[in-house]
């Protein structure tokens, strides 16, 4: 184990403040420390101040330093042409910020971001939206597999179809897909939301410990664990609100959309640490 | 990790060979190892168009004697072309160790199965001969490198043809080598060539059964497999679009794969789709790669595109 009394640069922004000792519940900012909660690398942009600039003959980090150094200059409405499917394109940004990504983009587009609104105007390729903290992000056209992988929150939306294993490992936030979902979507699932407008593919949910699926056309198949819940008044009614604020809607409504949760049959972990479970077994 | 690409013009003959060398370098960050080219040009006259190496690139590097041995190499695969009732019509030497030859059949051999497959073994029981392909409108160029760099060493550039399928390597579970790279020629049906990204696990179970029908393998590479399973399936009388369908569900592990025949280009996706495919599709142009960027690299404006899914299976006609 690290020595924790050694002070990092991290401690200093409030990071790694945890006891690694007994039962942990990480405690990584004080809500006495506000400056904390703003991250080093964002900036105060205004969101009326729009750029646009031609990323068709850059290189892939040239665009990025492109969209951070018109962020550090103020700029809060970015539009980006001419992406051609590039990949990692505009991630890590840490700030509110509206970005146009004025065609298609590659693998790893948006990833770990937190706080901005995307809206992309074509498809975008695998894994897009990666570990996505907050925001609003929307593309179009369809997207690629592993779509909103780990996204923690903020709303996610795909007006077209998707590919395979959508919202993998999903911790939060909402993923809205406006056609039909690939095989192993919503696979090991831990909380968040996933509405799927269309046909979902084989395995929904498979492993999935918590969240809640939505489907509206035909699941293939349920994956291990996966089983369907009921629908509440308070779920249609957001989910009738969710969609809307997406231009989206249900056919046939909300109350039509089948939902799927975690049958928790495969919780077999408990609160023990992996070294006091050692001493108990 | 490899790159494959396939396109398609349905509306006659293009520059495939700068356009496929485009995709691949494109492609060129999922493995740089080799690159391999599948291309369809226009058939001449029934004559067959033979692609073959006699060394490996690396081979070339040691020995004192390698260049002599090469010659003579080549020269027992002419003699053996002669005197299989053959004619070289024309000849060019791709490199020091891989040649191109046009040639013609005046025994009938050319409409005979069987009678080219013996014609097959005949030129690759010359030590160190390999086919890469014969076909009527099919030529296989694979070796060492990027994209740019095999097609400019082969000349590809000006290559003009229908179809094409291409890869762009990260060996993993063979060797660095021209025997590994791809595509694979579906020995002995002369125009059909494949191009693999993934992993089979079940392969050397049904590697040791194709072998007792009587297929050859030239490399350890789990990707010649599909080409040869295809080509046991096909000569068993299955049709193309079949045979690929059955080899969703026989083949085990992760993958995707492309093929093409003398008229038409297929693609399919394992069950767990956990390999990639994009698609693009007009009346006239079918594009198909591993990423999108590589798609983009012929069509600079925006298209619409998507990825077929699991257990998915197409084949489009010229």
């Amino acid at each position: 184990m690290a020595d924790m009394s050694e002070r990092h640069k991290s401690h200093g922004m409030g990071l790694h403040r945890e006891q690694l000792a007994g039962r942990t519940q990480q405690i990584f900012f004080s809500p006495e420390e506000g400056e904390n909660y703003l991250y080093p690398e964002s900036f105060p942009v205004d969101l009326d101040s729009k750029a646009e600039f031609d990323a068709g003959d850059m290189e892939i980090s040239a665009i990025n330093h492109k969209i951070r150094e018109l962020m550090q200059a103020g700029h809060g409405h970015i539009l980006v042409a001419n992406p051609l499917a590039k990949h990692s394109l505009g991630v890590g940004i840490l700030n509110r910020l509206k970005l146009e990504f004025l065609g298609s983009l590659g693998y790893f587009g948006c990833g770990l971001i937190d706080g901005p609104n995307v809206r992309v105007h074509g498809r975008v390729g695998w894994s897009f939206a990666e570990n996505m903290m907050a925001g609003i992000v929307v593309v179009e056209k369809n997207a690629g597999s592993t779509f909103g992988a780990a996204i923690r929150g903020g709303d996610l939306v795909c007006k077209g179809d998707v590919g395979s294993r959508t919202g993998i490992d999903q911790k939060g936030g909402t993923i809205i897909v406006g056609g039909r979902a690939g095989a192993f979507s919503g696979f090991m699932m831990q909380r968040g939301r996933m509405i799927i407008l269309g046909d979902a593919g084989i395995n929904l949910g498979d492993s999935m410990y918590d969240g809640t699926i939505y489907v509206g056309g035909k699941i293939e198949s349920l994956g291990v664990d996966a089983v369907p819940g009921e629908i509440s008044e308070f779920e249609a009614e957001w989910l009738e609100r969710k969609l809307a604020a997406h231009g989206l809607s249900a056919a046939g409504g909300v109350r039509n959309l089948q939902k799927i949760v975690a049958g928790k049959k495969l919780w077999n972990y408990d609160n023990l640490e992996p070294t006091e479970k050692k001493i108990v077994l | 990790m490899c790159g494959i690409a396939g396109l398609i013009h349905r509306d006659g003959s293009a520059g495939i060979g700068g356009e496929m060398t485009s995709m691949l370098q494109a492609l060129k960050h999922r493995g740089p190892d080799s690159s391999g080219f599948a291309l369809y040009g226009v058939p001449r006259n029934g004559d067959y168009m033979l692609r073959f190496k006699v060394a490996e690139q690396e081979d070339m590097a040691h020995g004192f004697d390698i260049q002599n041995e090469v010659k003579k190499r080549k020269a027992q695969v002419d003699e053996r072309i002669q005197s299989s009732g053959a004619t070289i019509a024309e000849e060019e030497d791709a490199t020091e160790y891989a040649f191109r030859y046009r040639i013609s059949f005046s025994n009938g051999a050319a409409d005979d199965q069987q009678q080219l497959k013996r014609f097959a073994d005949y030129l690759e029981d010359v030590e160190g001969a390999e086919i890469l392909s014969m076909g009527r409108a099919l030529e296989l160029v694979k070796d060492l490198g990027d994209a740019s760099r095999v097609s400019d060493q082969y000349r590809l550039g000006a290559f003009e043809g229908t179809h094409a399928i291409g890869h762009t390597r990260m060996a993993t579970e063979s060797d660095v080598d021209i025997r590994s790279a791809h595509p694979y020629w579906a020995y002995p049906f002369s125009d059909i060539a494949v191009v693999h990204n993934g992993q089979l696990t079940n392969y050397w179970g049904f590697r040791r059964d194709m072998e007792r029908r009587g297929h050859r393998f030239m490399s350890n590479c789990d990707s010649e497999l599909i080409a040869v399973y295809l080509a046991d399936r096909m000569a068993g009388g299955m049709a193309l679009k079949d045979a690929m369908a059955l080899s969703v569900g026989e083949l085990d592990g992760v993958f995707t794969y492309l093929v093409a025949t003398a008229d038409s280009l297929g693609m399919a996706k394992d069950t767990m789709a956990a390999k990639p495919m994009v698609l693009y599709e007009s009346d006239t142009f079918v594009g198909v790669a591993s990423e999108e960027v590589a798609i983009r690299s012929v069509f600079r404006d925006e298209i619409d595109t998507w990825d077929p899914y699991e257990g998915e299976v197409m084949v489009w006609q010229i």
